[in-house]
């Protein structure tokens, strides 16, 4: 087997891709979490998105228009989940469940016509540089435009959580919302505010899969994707910056266990594709043992109804 | 003039009204989705609701379904009571299957009354251990339940994946990606001839029987309830918070696995790769829409047994995906938990009086 410097750059530039659904989940999931409110529907915010991004770039024949209806259609179906949490004041698991069951559903409902078309292609950036220069070309050039606004955002959802007002309201709203609304702060509209923008992230990044990562329509394409940035998001202990590592980290190993398969190694192939799963498992058991470390972060209100007596 | 109050208590009529109000709403729902798609709702809903069981075969295949679901769903309720959120029910369904199909293949060709007996027990012992992982990385780890029992959900399916394909599949199978069928000494007798309804129906009623018992009778049950309605007087009076993750955990895994092995020692009779069409997270819908009680559970898992046979039929003559049934069971559970609004607060219509003019 060769070993060269530019397949490495191939194949580091592989895992990027292919962690960049995770990350822009993971990165709304954080700030509608950060907000005290745990939405487990981001698998059917996620597949929802992926197929109206499809089915409007087949109708349409237009990509923006395909990725803005995805954030849009996510946007939509988070905003059931805030009616019903905020507003009807229900059970964040059980609501977050029904979500991803719905959008599931609904997904395959309106995709049974788009099955089987060919998806188009996705204009990528600086490919010149990235045939051009060895290594680096292939690691920093050649990726869509939402790759590039998906390695920023971890650092500007740091920014914005850390050093800016709204960003403080967030967190004081998530730590302590008797407190926060004491304070003159519309606890609800905050919170509706963090579901809506995690349910666009989760658009996007189901656009990201059916659009660029393997342009077509399948049922179910996200294959538990979401699951896995709900769980990064606890990995990360809330902070922006190790959603962005831990989300490479499971890159990592999808594209590893591709490249064992096709290597020919005589493992299992159940058992690589088991890999991600146990070591979010593994990973979640070592994070949570020190509970000082992990309750640094970890929104104080999460998951908690919140009901203002007028 | 509309006013919102809290109420003072729960209605109890309401409790119960409001599963009813859910499923018409749903229903309603439906028919405008049927709509949008082209169709004529009311038709559509008719062959989504009132032709699947419209003979003696649907109204058997009904049960078929409701029996692994009710099963599951009386084993969560004993979680979800306690505050414990076991997601992972299809996980340990799965390898319930797996462990009670591997001894039925270990006694293939076996004949004897014990047989049957093993492999069910097997199984319930195999979803019970898969179900104790995430209880007791809770416990000892303090790891989200909820993560855990979902990921180890994808490993299950996996190893059976594994499993069906390599080891144990079919030597006479031509490489299908299933077992051998299993001798008849390790099946589930079906109860008529001619339809699937099999004796595992029993199992689940028996099931449904001991889980009212202990959870209204005993002191466990009294105290997984009180742990569920406020964690700090269970700790106060002096529970074993840990002890009692673990068994709820136990007797939903439990459950689940023998849900598992019913299915593959009953309507399948192997082992191959889609032995349950997402029963473990189904029943998660019918647990809520049974309010978390045995006798709720029993109507909630035929309701949500017909969007399955509903799907399936209008699959057939409507020509949409299976998934539709998801549709409305997403809907269902949307419905209920915002239906519970109700439940806490009045809304109280006033006329306007003269000194509001």
């Amino acid at each position: 087997m060769s070993f060269d410097l530019n397949f490495i750059g191939i194949l580091i530039g592989a895992i990027m891709a292919s962690s960049v659904p995770l990350i822009l989940a993971a990165s709304g999931e954080l700030i509608t979490e950060r907000s005290g409110v745990l939405n487990l529907g981001v698998e059917g915010m996620m597949i929802i998105g992926a197929i109206s991004g499809f089915a409007l770039m087949v109708v349409t024949d237009n990509l923006f228009f395909a990725v803005i209806g995805s954030m849009l259609s996510g946007l939509i179906l988070s905003l059931i989940f805030g009616l019903l949490t905020q507003s009807l004041l229900t059970n964040h698991v059980a609501t977050g469940l029904a979500l991803t069951i719905f959008g599931i559903g609904m997904s395959a409902m309106i995709g049974k016509n788009f099955v089987g078309i060919p998806g188009k292609e996705f204009p990528l950036l600086f490919l010149n540089f990235k045939e051009s220069i060895p290594f680096l070309g292939p690691i920093f050039f050649g990726h869509s435009i939402i790759l590039y606004f998906a390695f920023g955002l971890p650092f500007l959802t740091n920014y914005f959580l850390k050093k800016t007002k709204t960003g403080l309201i967030i967190r004081a709203v998530g730590d302590s919302p008797t407190s926060a609304s004491n304070q003159g702060i519309n606890v609800t509209l905050v919170r509706y505010s963090c579901i809506l923008y995690g349910g666009a992230m989760c658009g996007l990044a189901g656009a990201y899969l059916s659009l660029i990562y393997t342009p077509q329509w399948i049922e179910n394409m996200t294959g538990g994707r979401g699951w896995i940035a709900l769980a990064l998001v606890v990995f990360a202990t809330w902070s922006p910056i190790k959603v962005l590592i831990g989300a490479l980290i499971f890159g990592g190993i999808t594209i590893l266990q591709l490249h064992m398969q096709a290597v020919g190694l005589r493992i299992p192939v159940q058992l690589l594709s088991a890999l991600p799963y146990i070591m979010t498992i593994i990973v979640l058991v070592v994070i949570s043992r020190d509970s000082r470390k992990i309750k640094l972060n970890t929104p104080t209100s999460l998951g908690q109804i919140f009901y203002k007596e007028k | 003039m509309i006013k919102i109050e809290r109420r003072n208590d729960v209605s109890r009529s309401i409790y119960f009204l409001t599963p009813v109000l859910a499923i018409f709403l749903t229903l309603f729902g439906g028919g405008i989705i049927f709509y949008i798609l082209g169709f004529n709702p009311i038709e559509a809903l008719k062959f989504f609701f009132i032709t699947p069981i419209s003979d003696l075969y649907g109204l058997s295949e009904l049960l078929v379904k409701a029996t692994p679901l009710c099963l599951i769903a009386i084993g969560l309720s004993f979680c979800f009571k306690s505050n414990n959120w076991n997601i992972g029910a299809e996980g340990q369904l799965i390898f319930g299957g797996i462990v009670g199909g591997g001894v039925a293949l270990l006694f293939y060709n076996h004949d004897g009354f014990y047989v049957l007996p093993i492999i069910i027990l097997s199984g319930a012992i195999g979803g019970m251990l898969f179900a104790m992982i995430p209880a007791i990385l809770k416990t000892y780890f303090n790891t989200n339940e909820i993560l855990v029992s979902l990921m180890l959900v994808y490993v299950a399916k996996l190893l059976l994946d594994y499993l069906v394909v390599g080891p144990w599949s079919n030597p006479e199978g031509f490489n299908f990606p299933e077992t051998r069928q299993f001798s008849e000494s390790a099946r589930i007798p079906v109860l008529f001839d001619g339809l699937r309804i099999h004796a595992g129906i029993f199992i689940t009623l028996i099931t449904v029987f001991l889980s009212w018992l202990i959870l209204y009778k005993t002191y466990l049950g009294f105290q997984i309830k009180v742990s569920g309605l406020s964690l700090k007087t269970a700790k106060y009076a002096g529970y074993k918070g840990k002890t009692m993750i673990i068994i709820v955990f136990m007797i939903s895994g439990a459950c689940a696995g023998l849900a598992g092995v019913g299915e593959i020692t009953g309507p399948i009779g192997q082992l191959h790769r889609n032995i349950s069409p997402d029963y473990g997270f189904t029943a998660i819908i019918v647990a809520f829409l049974g309010r978390l009680n045995p006798v709720g559970i029993i109507f909630a898992s035929l309701i949500v047994a017909l969007t399955y046979l509903g799907a399936e039929t209008a699959q057939i003559f409507l020509q949409v995906p299976k998934y539709t049934g998801q549709v409305f069971q997403g809907m269902i559970l949307f419905f209920l938990l915002g239906s519970d609004y109700l439940l806490f607060f009045k809304i109280k219509f006033l006329g306007l009086k003269k000194n509001e003019l």
